[in-house]
C-alpha cells in the first residue's frame, strides 16, 4: 500500500508500555486525523514514524511501513533513508523547532541538500517560501526566527516540511500556539499544499474542531490505545467511547452562525445579570 | 449600581529605541460587581498590557484606573497595598508564573504571609479543596504537576485573599482540551458561589463564551466592538470580529464553508495612522475607512467601532 501503515505499534519507556497495538492509516492525498488528550501517545507515535523517539522509548512490537516497504520494527530503524522524501513532520511549537542563529532561508536550503540537491538552494529556497504564502519570500530568507512571528515560523516550518516533496506529512498540533485567524491560513495551506501534492497527511491535535473540520477520518487516542476510528461524520455523530463523546460534547457549543451576515438578534437573550455596565 | 472597577481613556506607549508602539489606546471599560467581562483579540492587540495596567502592574501612560471610585493609577506602591489585595491576576503560563523551587504550600502561603494572615495551613487546605486539588499536593513541586494542576495553583493563589476581582490572562491556554473542561467548570464556580467580578483575557473565544456574559474585542490597542458575548458571536458586526469569529474551527467541515472571510496580509501595505485601523486588512474597505470610525449602537449595549456596522449584510 502506497502511504503510511502503522500496524500493531507497540512503544514502551523503560518497561512500561506507553504505546498499544496502534493501527493507522494515511494514504496519498488523504489527511487523517488523531485526536487525544496530552499524554496519550499521538506525539510518540508520530515521533516513532520518522525514527526520532527519545532515547529512553523503544519500539517493542509492530512495524511501520511506508509505500509497502518497512521502516520501523522492534530493533530495526530505516527512517534515516526515507525521512525528507518519503516521511516528514512539522512540530508544535515551530519557534522552538527553527534553528535561532541561522537564517530561515538557510534552514530551508539545508534540508534540500539533506535530500540530494545541489544547485539552486537558494532560489529553490525562496520558491518554498512563496509558495506557503510568505509575503516578500527573498527578504524573509534573511531574517532570523526571532524577527519573525509565530504564524510565519510556522509557514517556515512548512515550506521545509515540503521541501523535499514527501508522500506523507506529519503535522503535530501544527495551530495550538496561534491566533484563530493565523490558525485558519495555515489550515487553508495545509489543505493547499495537500491537495496540489497529493501527499497524505497526519493531523495531530488535542481540538476536535480542527481535526473535525479538516480530516476525511479520525482515530481517537486514549492512554496509548486507538479507541475509535472511522470516517469523521461518524465519529461524530455518533461517538463510542466516552472519551470522544466528551469531547464532541465540548464542540456542540460553538456558534451556529459564525460571522456570515449578521442576523437580528434573534438569540434568546443570554445572562439577565449582565445589564451593559456604562 | 456603580461600577467595582472602572477604566477610562487607557493608554499605554512602550518605548523602544525612538520608536513609540502604543500597546493600548483609549480603552473605556467598567465591571460591574459580579459581572464576568471577556477581552478578545489576536496576539499583539493589546489585551496582556491592558491586564497589566488594570492590576497595577504597569503604570499606564494616560487614562484612568478607579477601583470603587478611587483613582488607582498614580498611587506609590505602599498605596496600593489594599488594592491589590482586592484585584488579583491570574498569569497565562502557571509553569513560569509560579517559583519552581517552591512547595504548592509555600506558593499558596505567600500572599497570606504578606499580608500578616495567621491561620496559613488552614486556609491553604481550605483553598486546596475550592479549587478541587487533593491536599497531598502541599508537598509537591510546580514540574510535578500537570497543566491542569498547575493552573489550578495559580488560580489558589489568587484567591485565597479573598479578592473581590480576578483578572485571568489565558487561563485555559496552557492546558489541553479534556483539562480545559474541567478549569472552566471551576472558573464560572468561584464566579457564582463568591460572585467575584472577573476580567478573561483570552484568544480562545469558546473560553469567553462559557465565562463571559459581556465581550469587548480589541484590535491594536483600540475597542472594536463590545457587547452581549452571545451578540457578539452570533452577530459580529465589526469586520474584524467577523473575521474573527468565522475562523473559529467548525465540526461540519471546511467544504462546508467556502466562504470564510479573510483579512488580506498585514505586510503588503504600510500601517495607517489614522482612521480605522483594520481597514488596511479589511476585504469590506470603504474610502470612509480613512477618517476614525464611528461607534455605531448595533442593538442597546452592543457597539462596533466600524462604518459597517448596522447596515445591511455586504453582498458576497
Amino acid at each position: 500500500m502506497p502511504g503510511l501503515e502503522i500496524d500493531g505499534l507497540c512503544i514502551s519507556i523503560g518497561d512500561r508500555g506507553v504505546v498499544h497495538a496502534v493501527d493507522l492509516q494515511v494514504k496519498p492525498g488523504n489527511c487523517v486525523g488523531l485526536v487525544g488528550a496530552s499524554g496519550s501517545g499521538k506525539s510518540l507515535m508520530a515521533l516513532a514514524s520518522l525514527g526520532l523517539l527519545p532515547r529512553a522509548a523503544c519500539v517493542t512490537a509492530g512495524r511501520i511501513l511506508l509505500s509497502g516497504g518497512e521502516t520501523v520494527a522492534p530493533g530495526l530503524d530505516r527512517t534515516a533513508e526515507v525521512r525528507g522524501s518519503g516521511i516528514a513532520m512539522i512540530f508544535q511549537s515551530p519557534r522552538a523547532a527553527l534553528n535561532p542563529v541561522l537564517r530561515v532561508g538557510h534552514q530551508v536550503g539545508r534540508v534540500l541538500r539533506r535530500n540530494g540537491r545541489r544547485d539552486d538552494l537558494r532560489r529553490r529556497g525562496i520558491e518554498l517560501l512563496g509558495a506557503v504564502g510568505l509575503p516578500e519570500p527573498d527578504k524573509v530568507a534573511r531574517l532570523y526566527p526571532h524577527e519573525l512571528s509565530g504564524g510565519m515560523c510556522q509557514r517556515v516550518m512548512i515550506a521545509m516540511g515540503i521541501a523535499s516533496e514527501p508522500q506523507v506529512l506529519i503535522a503535530d498540533e501544527p495551530t495550538t500556539a496561534l491566533d484563530v485567524t493565523v490558525q485558519a491560513d495555515i489550515l487553508d495551506l495545509l489543505d493547499d499544499v495537500r491537495s496540489r501534492t497529493g501527499m497524505g497527511m497526519l493531523l495531530i491535535s488535542h481540538d476536535l474542531s480542527v481535526v473535525a473540520e479538516r480530516c476525511e477520518s479520525i482515530s481517537v487516542m486514549w492512554q496509548g490505545e486507538i479507541v475509535e476510528a472511522g470516517t469523521n461524520r461518524k465519529v461524530i455523530s455518533s461517538p463510542g467511547h466516552p472519551f470522544t463523546a466528551e469531547l464532541v460534547r465540548d464542540l456542540a457549543r460553538v456558534p451556529e452562525t459564525n460571522g456570515r451576515a449578521p442576523q437580528s438578534s434573534a438569540g434568546p437573550a443570554d445572562d439577565p445579570a449582565r445589564e451593559a455596565g456604562g | 449600581m456603580r461600577p467595582l472597577l472602572e477604566v477610562r481613556g487607557l493608554r499605554k506607549d512602550y518605548r523602544r529605541g525612538g520608536e513609540v508602539l502604543r500597546a493600548v489606546d483609549g480603552i473605556d471599560l467598567a465591571l460591574m460587581p459580579g459581572e464576568s467581562v471577556g477581552v478578545i483579540g489576536e496576539s499583539g492587540s493589546g489585551k496582556s498590557t491592558l491586564a497589566r495596567c488594570i492590576t497595577r502592574l504597569e503604570r499606564p501612560t494616560s487614562g484612568g484606573v478607579f477601583f470603587q471610585d478611587t483613582d488607582v493609577t498614580g498611587l506609590s506602591d505602599r498605596a496600593l497595598r489594599q488594592f491589590r489585595r482586592e484585584v488579583q491576576p491570574v498569569f497565562q503560563d502557571p509553569l513560569t508564573a509560579l517559583n519552581p523551587r517552591w512547595t504548592v504550600r509555600r506558593l499558596i502561603a505567600e500572599p497570606l504571609k504578606i499580608y500578616g494572615e495567621h491561620n496559613a495551613e488552614r486556609r491553604v487546605c481550605e483553598v486546596l479543596r475550592d479549587v478541587g486539588l487533593p491536599k497531598d499536593v502541599m508537598t509537591r513541586h510546580p514540574r510535578d504537576l500537570s497543566g491542569g494542576e498547575r493552573q489550578r495553583v495559580a488560580i489558589a493563589r489568587a484567591i485565597v485573599l479573598r479578592p473581590s476581582v480576578l483578572v485571568l490572562d489565558e487561563p485555559t491556554a496552557s492546558v489541553d482540551l479534556p483539562a480545559r473542561r474541567g478549569l472552566l467548570a471551576l472558573l464560572k464556580r468561584l464566579q457564582s458561589e463568591h460572585g467575584r467580578t472577573c476580567l478573561y483575557i483570552s484568544h480562545d473565544i469558546r473560553t469567553i463564551e462559557e465565562t463571559c456574559s459581556r465581550t469587548i474585542v480589541m484590535y491594536r490597542g483600540r475597542l472594536a466592538e463590545e457587547g452581549p458575548t452571545t451578540a457578539i458571536l452570533n452577530s459580529p458586526s465589526h469586520v474584524y470580529t467577523q473575521i474573527l469569529i468565522s475562523s473559529i474551527p467548525r465540526i461540519d467541515g471546511a467544504a462546508t464553508r467556502p466562504g470564510r472571510l479573510r483579512a488580506r496580509p498585514a505586510s503588503e501595505q504600510p500601517l495607517p495612522g489614522t482612521g480605522c485601523l483594520f481597514a488596511h486588512r479589511c476585504p469590506s474597505a470603504l474610502p470612509e475607512c480613512a477618517a476614525d470610525p464611528p461607534m455605531v449602537e448595533v442593538t442597546p449595549g452592543h457597539r462596533a467601532a466600524c462604518v459597517l456596522a448596522g447596515r445591511a449584510s455586504r453582498p458576497q
